[in-house]
């Protein structure tokens, strides 16, 4: 039986190489099928799993508390798969970590749904409720805010403290959810979508341990480099943005009430402070390569003058385009008088927090199928974005929202977990909201990436009008808060 | 692309399993054009059957199956699950059916069980082919038995359901007729068939007869027999095909005389049994009808709807009634 299983699994991998093209070579495929299985760990024949998550982030765990806590799933067996190790946090830090996320209030009903929100709020969360965007080029600006300041726009929360929720809410439902850490996978076979009378119907999901694990539907949320995706040989639509960001934690020179995120648009890229305390803020700067590197060499004082710099001088702006933005200006307080908002300044860093600066490159990347028989992705594996909005986890969250609804909707109907008909719909449904998203987003940056006259001069227009349309800004609002 | 998704939609899946689930035979050989002459079935219309009669009818009703007809469907018994094949309109169904008997069940049933609404229920699902209603009920909690004549499609539906543990201790299937199962044809002599009989009698919850009733000769035993195998206050659901103009256009010209993709022949619409057809036969055999509902098959989305016109496929839902001594 191992042996057919073995022969069977090597036979996969080799026809996956010449059908998908990769440039594995074909001993490496055989050497894992011969690895994979040992005798004396086959499962058994109760050792299917009604679903498998491949990927313990932020949005992984979502996706297991969701359908862990989802009252027609009751009884599944749900398996979380994490490459790295648990994520415990009996204290919180005294000092931030420099991954943070704007959690939209559509994420935080999610979270709160499952029973994560009130963990993070008893963490370390931070609420603002206004948020300012300009331009470094002119003097285009845009704020937007809640009605008077009453509500909270969002929130920004490190990512540490999320997936620190989420694994406490997971530890509370050992019946439903198993979770195993350090669980690298080395493998996944595919069904075929009709039966043949000696074939597994299910996904096997070969671990580093040599264990294979077996499932009625594998959601894959193992991040932008997905090795779901990779090996479904999904095409993706993806490029590199010739940008890396650089993330630090900043200590402001004076405690102020820190409840509004900034975001300026340099020629090389945005540079934006998002609120963590009074006294502290988070900093994601998107820049060319080459600076970002400089950024990480430079000394404190230099990187804390270099930030301060970039969100108050004005160097960039021609006097044309001042002219020319002062007379747009004019012309649409014409037409709008009420509307239009004064520029403030952000508050000013002193320093930066113990952590060290780090970088990453950034990139966009779409899926062009979320779903195949018996699989589905989520999160950063089905769509990555430049984090210039905020938006990339929430798509992710929306994501888990969307399939958990629908898996639920199929359980109730008797269906088959992995059946293609309900991963279709959720496709389709998530395609039609992350894809509009994700093209403004890519927009924007492209369109903010220039100094040439003309980009400056429509960008200029276009964001002094959309601050003066109330009704148009709600509506941004309201789709970046799904 | 429609004509063949409607001809799935109407197409005798069934229609081949000549030894018709009650036992009522065709004296004919073949399947003959619903143009040409028809020859009435010999089956005598009465509930009282003796075992010589049954017996003789049922051998009768192996040599005359058509050996085309056989063919025809062994070679289709893989192909019950193919979600985009010949069956697409019957998995499709599914999205009505299944919620149709889920959520009449869970009116009388009222238990909370998450994740299982229809535990502890035993359904019976007659006719089930390949499995198709049986695997979505059995997932639901109930123990489902699946019963069918034809051998082949038992193979096909145990071989699916085998493979999945959670269903493999809940789903079961018998290559029987419903009267077999029943053992209405209890002869004299046999006293341990009579105690066999009384202890099957009455064990179901439910039972499920979805697209068998338009192939049967002999409704009324089958109505019968449905009322021997549930309990008292049981469910009976049943989805069939009117006997309408609009049928006979739609499921006999269009789907097998016009685009021939249904075998000439497979249905007949003198078998098509109307809703107040249906519900008088089902009265008089001690159901109460509980609700009919027009259902509509959309061949251009694959997909199907309930509707308020139950001039083509319909669904019905009787309850058994509960043997009350009698008021004085």
């Amino acid at each position: 039986m191992h042996k057919v299983k073995k022969a069977t699994m090597a036979l996969n991998g080799l026809g996956r190489c010449f059908v998908a093209g990769k440039n594995v070579s074909v001993i490496k495929i055989v050497s894992r099928a011969l690895v994979t299985v040992e005798p004396g760990e086959d499962p058994g024949n109760n050792g299917v799993y009604d679903v498998i998550i491949s990927g313990g982030g932020m949005v992984g765990s979502a996706m297991a508390c969701s359908l862990g806590m989802e009252p027609n799933l009751s009884g599944k067996k749900i398996l979380l798969l994490e490459a790295g190790h648990k994520k415990v946090m009996d204290k919180v830090p005294d000092s931030y970590s420099t991954r943070v996320s704007s959690i939209s209030p559509g994420s935080a009903t999610l979270l709160s749904s499952i029973g994560a929100w009130d963990q993070i709020t008893k963490m370390r969360c931070k609420p603002y409720k206004k948020m300012q965007v300009w331009d470094a080029c002119s003097d285009a600006l845009i704020t937007f805010d809640k009605d008077n300041l009453q509500d909270e726009m969002a929130y920004i929360v490190e990512n540490d403290i999320v997936v620190a929720a989420l694994t406490k809410q997971m530890d509370s439902l050992p019946d439903n959810i198993q979770v195993k850490y350090r669980s690298k996978v080395v493998k996944y076979t595919w069904p075929m979508p009709h039966q043949a009378a000696d074939s597994i119907p299910w996904v096997q999901v070969g671990l580093a341990s040599g264990e294979t694990v077996q499932t009625k539907l594998l959601i894959g949320a193992d991040g932008s480099n997905s090795m779901v995706r990779r090996a479904l040989g999904i095409p993706t639509v993806k490029w590199n943005y010739d940008q890396s960001a650089v993330v630090a934690v900043l200590h402001l020179s004076e405690p102020t009430e820190n409840n509004v995120a900034w975001q300026r648009f340099l020629p090389t890229g945005p540079i934006a402070m998002l609120p963590l305390s009074d006294t502290e803020s988070s900093l994601v700067w998107s820049t060319s390569h080459q600076l970002a590197e400089e950024l990480l060499e430079m000394d404190e004082e230099s990187f804390v003058d270099a930030i301060n710099s970039a969100f108050w001088s004005n160097e960039n702006q021609s006097e044309m385009i001042e002219t020319a933005g002062s007379l747009f200006r004019s012309a649409l307080s014409a037409i709008m008088p009420s509307a239009g908002s004064p520029r403030q300044l952000p508050p000013s860093v002193a320093g930066i927090g113990p952590k060290s600066r780090v970088k990453f490159p950034l990139g966009m990347g779409h899926a062009s199928e979320y779903t195949r028989h018996r699989v589905a992705l989520i999160g950063d594996a089905a769509h990555r974005v430049h984090p210039l909005a905020g938006q990339g986890v929430n798509l992710g969250f929306g994501d888990v929202a969307c399939l958990t609804q629908l898996l639920s909707q199929a359980a109730f109907n008797g269906k088959d977990l992995g059946a293609i008909q309900h991963l279709l719909e959720y496709e389709t449904e998530r395609q039609r909201h992350n894809l509009p998203m994700m093209s403004a987003i890519d927009l924007m940056k492209r369109l903010y990436s220039t100094n040439a006259a003309p980009a400056v001069l429509l960008r200029t227009f276009g964001l002094q009008a959309t601050n003066m349309l109330p009704s148009l800004k709600e509506q941004i609002m309201a789709f970046a808060s799904k | 692309m429609y004509a063949n998704k409607l001809g799935r939609l109407l197409s005798g899946l069934r229609g081949w399993r000549v030894a018709a689930v009650c036992g009522g035979i065709r004296s004919g050989s073949s399947w003959t054009a619903v143009c040409k002459q028809r020859r009435r079935s010999a089956c005598p219309r009465t509930q009282n059957l003796t075992v010589h009669r049954r017996a003789s009818v049922r051998s009768a009703s192996q040599t005359t199956v058509d050996p085309d007809e056989l063919r025809r469907f062994q070679s289709l018994a893989s192909k019950w699950w193919d979600e985009q094949g010949e069956f697409a309109a019957l998995h499709a169904m599914n999205d009505l059916r299944v919620p149709f008997i889920r959520d009449n069940l869970l009116n009388v049933h009222t238990g909370h069980h998450p994740g299982k609404p229809l535990a502890g229920l035993k359904i019976l699902d007659i006719g089930c082919g390949g499995g198709l209603l049986t695997e979505p009920l059995g997932r639901l909690g109930a123990d489902v038995l699946g019963i069918d004549p034809v051998e082949e499609s038992i193979s096909t539906a145990q071989l699916h359901s085998s493979k999945d543990p959670e269903l493999r201790s809940r789903v079961c299937y018998r290559a029987c007729s419903l009267e077999e199962l029943s053992s209405v044809e209890v002869g004299g002599e046999e006293e341990e068939e009579e105690e066999e009989e009384r202890q099957r009698a009455g064990q179901f919850d439910a039972v499920v007869a979805s697209e068998v009733v338009e192939h049967l000769a002999n409704p009324e035993t089958f109505a019968f027999c449905c009322s021997h195998v549930l309990k008292p206050g049981g469910s009976l659901f049943i989805t069939t095909i009117n006997k309408t103009k609009l049928s006979y256009a739609l499921a006999i010209v269009a789907a097998e005389q016009l685009f021939r993709i249904v075998p000439s022949g497979t249905h007949e619409w003198e078998k098509f049994i109307s809703p107040v057809e249906l519900e008088r036969m089902l009265e008089s055999n001690g159901f109460s009808v509980q609700s009919v509902q027009g259902m509509l098959y959309n061949p251009l989305s694959g997909a199907w709807s309930w509707t308020e016109s139950t001039a083509i496929n319909y669904a019905l839902h009787a309850v058994r009634l509960r043997d009350d001594p009698p008021t004085a």
